[in-house]
């Protein structure tokens, strides 16, 4: 057995003694992408409304009967006077109130317009929005159908979700996921496995062995390649076989692009260890430095296009943000590297940058 | 004889404070070379510099006649470190730990087994046993075969019988003597002064300083006073009285008995023996002795 | 106080087991009041074991056991605040100040905050540390280090102090003053339980106990053990204990 060989088989040694955090490493991806796929959702299903009805006239009935039976709302109650409203929020179950005015069918025949108010609690600003906008949604839909031989010219804009037609949520999730996860264990294990050797004492036998610094860090690197590697395929796997997450682009190109990933991340994590002497403080590093990050400012959960241009700006010299969008790409529109080649570049330069760093910072003594 | 570590003017500061002065000793081919000190006098930073794990401030060292500066690369190939504190890895096997180390220097356990066979095999019935889970004793033998698996020419033990009981520390020493019959060069450290004797030749360090470099049965030889070996009674009032003696003098406590160190023209037996029982000591014994090795690093840690 | 002949500290037919593993096996012995009582041992003897038992730290298996007159099953918190601890592994809090340290020392053993004081000032006082009040303890010298360490675990006049190896890697003069210090501690009537690897240091104490494997090989003073065994010194007792045990197992 070779020394680099031997080195990586007490790696692996390492990695499998340490079972609790194997566990934590595999159960990992499945847990966050149920988590993700499941409760952290944007879709809203069965929101209660409460309806205070001043007519209960045709119309307004009709447009009850609509907004209920279309699956996003469920009608809690029915209230009888404005002063009803606010009691029925601060019992906390009720998502939104619609208002019909008085004498709404014969206001709406007669002087072409009636009003509904629609009242959200945005104490939940995404959830209210969203509601409206679905309430909204269903009132002008109900208002062309009645409208449609009234008025014969009128734009009628049909908007269509494209690559995610249900607007699942998921399909956002699968991406981001997978670029937490592979930073996690690339970045935070190879790290803290390497500053373990340095407070075991350990690191000091092996910079007095023969083994060359850049064996002690490929070593060390390699079997996170492996997992990483591996945990990326269950991602995939799990996203494809439980929410049907799409993988319309090449596999190859998929997976080429996940390794590159972690081969940044990598040399991330390496670089955050030669630059610390403990276990905690490159715990803490790659959770606040790299986790953060990924997670807040990498399109993951957050548009990049609707933060204040500082972010935006940091969000571009994050790597998850191109490696996200590079995977969503593949993955949900089919595209081929001839779409994504300038953010795969600007992955492979992060990667070269960090591994540079990392060879330039490493010692070979002790201080 | 032919030199295996030569050592010129070293010093190395850690901010502030020194931890090496000045420092220049050599040491022969197959000597078993002993520095004895406390902690924090400069012991693990020599062996740091030595393996090549630090750099000095100035001076030079070498080791087989490779610099450790610019020859870090074949010094690593040649040495055995064993370094102060435990550093083996706890999660692996006795077995896997030795074989892990044999890897790295690209052999096997079963090339070099035969040098490492009067140790490892005390330690091979548990061969399967975390090293984590081994008794201090067991754990010193380990790291010492991992030490020796690739053949070191050199090798260096860092403080390796500090926490060990007494009899695994006795067998450490006979394993040394052993070691050294083949030819291999040692440098050891130790605070227990008593391991002195086991040694070739001692350096006695204090504060980054050699105060004394010799042959043990020389360090005790050139004590330059005279010694008493005084007993009464009550050895905390003794101490205590000892330390009025209105002569040049010091006076440490040995467990039961004080050990009195004097300038031979200024005190007498009877002298001592009267004073105290003067000061009214019972059952008084004085007797002239010759120092130990801890009588010397006392007497020499007061001149600097 | 005078050494009295009262006991502090009673322990009859100590068991301690862990599974099938006997760490403690039968131990009987008292330590009188005032007393320096040496417990040495092997590696893995089991003194640790029964140092955590007589600190209230452990349960015994069973055996009855008291300790500065206090039950070890039903009085452990009793217990607790009428002894002080210290070993060299940790003592003092290296990112803390001398005086921080000295400080958070007594006030876990309930000082006033005018005794602290006080005590802080005649404690640093007499170790002359009273210019490294403001020091961080990393930045104090090992021996400094050891002596204070000493002086803190006794500063609430505990009835008993348990020095777990406390000299390791001192300096010999350092080390002779720290048992000077020792010696005080036990004039003035505080208890010393001491653990040591430095066989020449066990000649400082009153009394003995050898632990081999779980049981106590021997004890009595330092001049008796080394009759009975007719050997020079406490290392030679200690090696004649220890190896007749191996050879016995093997």
């Amino acid at each position: 057995m070779n020394r680099f060989w031997g080195f990586v088989v007490k790696e692996f040694l390492h990695i499998f003694r340490d079972y609790r955090t194997l566990l934590i490493l595999f159960g990992m991806p499945a847990v966050q992408l149920i988590l993700f796929g499941y409760v952290v959702t944007n879709e809203i299903k069965d929101a209660r409304i409460a309806i205070l009805d001043q007519s209960k006239d045709e119309t307004t009935r009709k447009i009850t009967e609509k907004i209920t039976s279309s699956g996003y709302f469920r009608l809690d109650r029915n209230l009888h006077t404005y002063s009803e409203i606010e009691e029925a929020f601060k019992e906390g179950d009720i998502k939104l109130v619609i208002v019909f005015e008085s004498n709404f069918t014969r206001k709406l025949e007669r002087e072409r317009q009636a009003h509904v108010q629609l009242i959200g609690d945005a104490s939940d600003p995404n959830t209210a929005n969203i509601l409206v906008n679905y309430a909204t949604g269903i009132l002008n839909n109900y208002l062309r159908t009645r409208n449609a031989e009234a008025i014969p010219l009128q734009i009628l804009p049909e908007t269509r979700m494209m690559y995610n037609k249900e607007l699942k949520g998921v399909f956002m999730f699968v991406p981001g996921l997978m670029a937490m996860l592979l930073m996690l264990i690339s970045a935070l294990m190879t790290s803290i496995s390497i500053t373990k050797e340095k407070e075991l004492g350990t690191m000091e036998l092996l910079l007095a062995s023969p083994l060359r610094p850049m064996q002690i860090v490929v070593g060390k690197v390699f079997p996170y390649v492996f997992l990483a590697f591996i945990n990326a395929c269950i991602i995939i796997l799990l996203g494809n076989i439980v929410f049907g997450v799409p993988v319309r682009g090449s596999v190859t190109l998929l997976l080429f692009e996940n390794f590159l990933f972690i081969s940044m991340a990598l040399s991330l994590g390496v670089l955050i260890s030669c630059l610390t002497n403990s276990q905690q403080l490159a715990m803490m590093i790659s959770l606040v430095a790299l986790m953060l990050p990924t997670i807040l400012l990498s399109g993951f959960i957050f548009p990049v296009e609707n933060m204040p241009k500082v972010l935006q700006w940091l969000c571009h010299i994050m790597p998850p943000m191109y490696f996200i969008t590079i995977i969503k790409s593949i993955m949900l529109k089919g595209n081929g590297l001839f779409y994504i080649w300038k953010e795969t570049l600007i992955l492979v330069g992060f990667t070269l940058f960090f591994i540079l760093l990392s060879v330039k910072k490493f010692k070979i003594r002790l201080a | 004889m032919a030199i295996s570590v030569d050592v010129r003017n070293l010093s190395k500061n850690y901010g502030e404070v020194e931890a090496l002065k000045d420092l220049t000793f050599s040491v022969s081919k197959g000597e078993l070379f002993g520095f004895i000190g406390p902690d924090g006098a400069g012991k693990t930073t020599l062996f740091r510099i030595l393996t090549t794990l630090l750099l000095a401030d100035s001076g030079t060292a070498s080791v087989e006649d490779l610099d450790v500066v610019k020859a870090y690369k074949q010094i690593r190939r040649i040495i055995g470190y064993m370094p102060g504190r435990f550093s083996l890895y706890q999660d692996l096997s006795v077995e896997e730990n030795l074989r892990f180390f044999a890897t790295i220097f690209g052999t096997t356990i079963e090339e070099n087994y035969d040098l490492v066979k009067e140790i490892y095999s005390q330690i091979e019935p548990f061969k399967t046993r975390k090293a984590g889970k081994l008794s201090g004793g067991m754990k010193q033998k380990l790291a010492l075969s991992c030490a020796l698996i690739h053949k070191p020419v050199v090798l260096f033990l860092d403080e390796p019988t500090t926490g060990v009981d007494a009899v695994s520390r006795q067998e450490f020493w006979e394993m040394l003597q052993r070691l050294k019959s083949q030819g291999i060069t040692i440098i050891v450290s130790t605070p227990y002064m008593d391991e002195a004797t086991l040694c070739d030749r001692v350096a006695l360090i204090q504060n980054g300083r050699i105060m004394q470099i010799s042959r043990p049965a020389e360090v005790v030889s050139t004590f330059p006073l005279g010694l008493f070996s005084v007993s009464s009674a009550d050895v905390y009032r003794l101490l205590h009285d000892l330390q009025k003696l209105p002569k040049e003098h010091s006076v440490f406590a040995f467990g039961q008995v004080v050990h009195l160190s004097y300038r031979e023209d200024e005190l007498t037996r009877d002298d001592v023996i009267d004073f105290l029982k003067e000061k009214g000591h019972e059952e008084v014994t004085v007797e002239e002795i010759k120092p130990n090795i801890e009588d010397c690093f006392m007497e020499l840690m007061q001149k600097e | 106080m005078k050494k009295g002949s009262t006991d502090i500290i009673i322990v009859k037919d100590l068991v301690k087991k862990f599974g099938n593993f006997v760490a403690n096996d039968h131990l009987s012995f008292e330590v009188k009041r005032g007393e320096i009582f040496g417990f040495l041992g092997a590696n893995g003897a089991g003194k640790t074991t029964a140092i955590r038992i007589l600190c209230g730290l452990s349960l015994p298996t069973s055996g009855d056991l008291s300790v500065a007159g206090y039950d070890v099953y039903s009085q452990r918190e009793k217990i607790k605040q009428n002894i002080g601890y210290m070993s060299q592994k940790f003592s003092l809090y290296d990112d803390l100040t001398v005086f921080e340290n000295i400080r958070f020392y007594a006030a876990i053993y309930g000082l006033s905050k005018k005794e602290i004081v006080q005590r802080a000032d005649v404690l640093m006082k007499k170790l002359q540390l009273e210019e490294a009040r403001n020091k961080l303890i990393r930045d104090i010298p090992l021996g400094w280090k050891q002596k204070l360490a000493l002086s803190v675990a006794i500063i609430h006049d505990p009835k008993i102090v348990f020095l777990d190896e406390p000299t390791g890697g001192v300096d010999p003069i350092t080390r002779r003053q720290f048992w000077e210090m020792i010696y005080e501690a036990a004039r003035n009537g505080i208890t010393v339980f001491v653990t040591t690897h430095y066989m020449d240091e066990a000649e400082y104490c009153d009394r003995l106990s050898i632990m081999v494997e779980g049981r106590i090989a021997a004890l009595n003073t330092p001049l008796a053990l080394r009759e009975e065994y007719q050997a020079k010194n406490m290392n030679e007792v200690f090696l004649k204990l220890a190896r007749a045990q191996t050879e016995e197992v093997a």
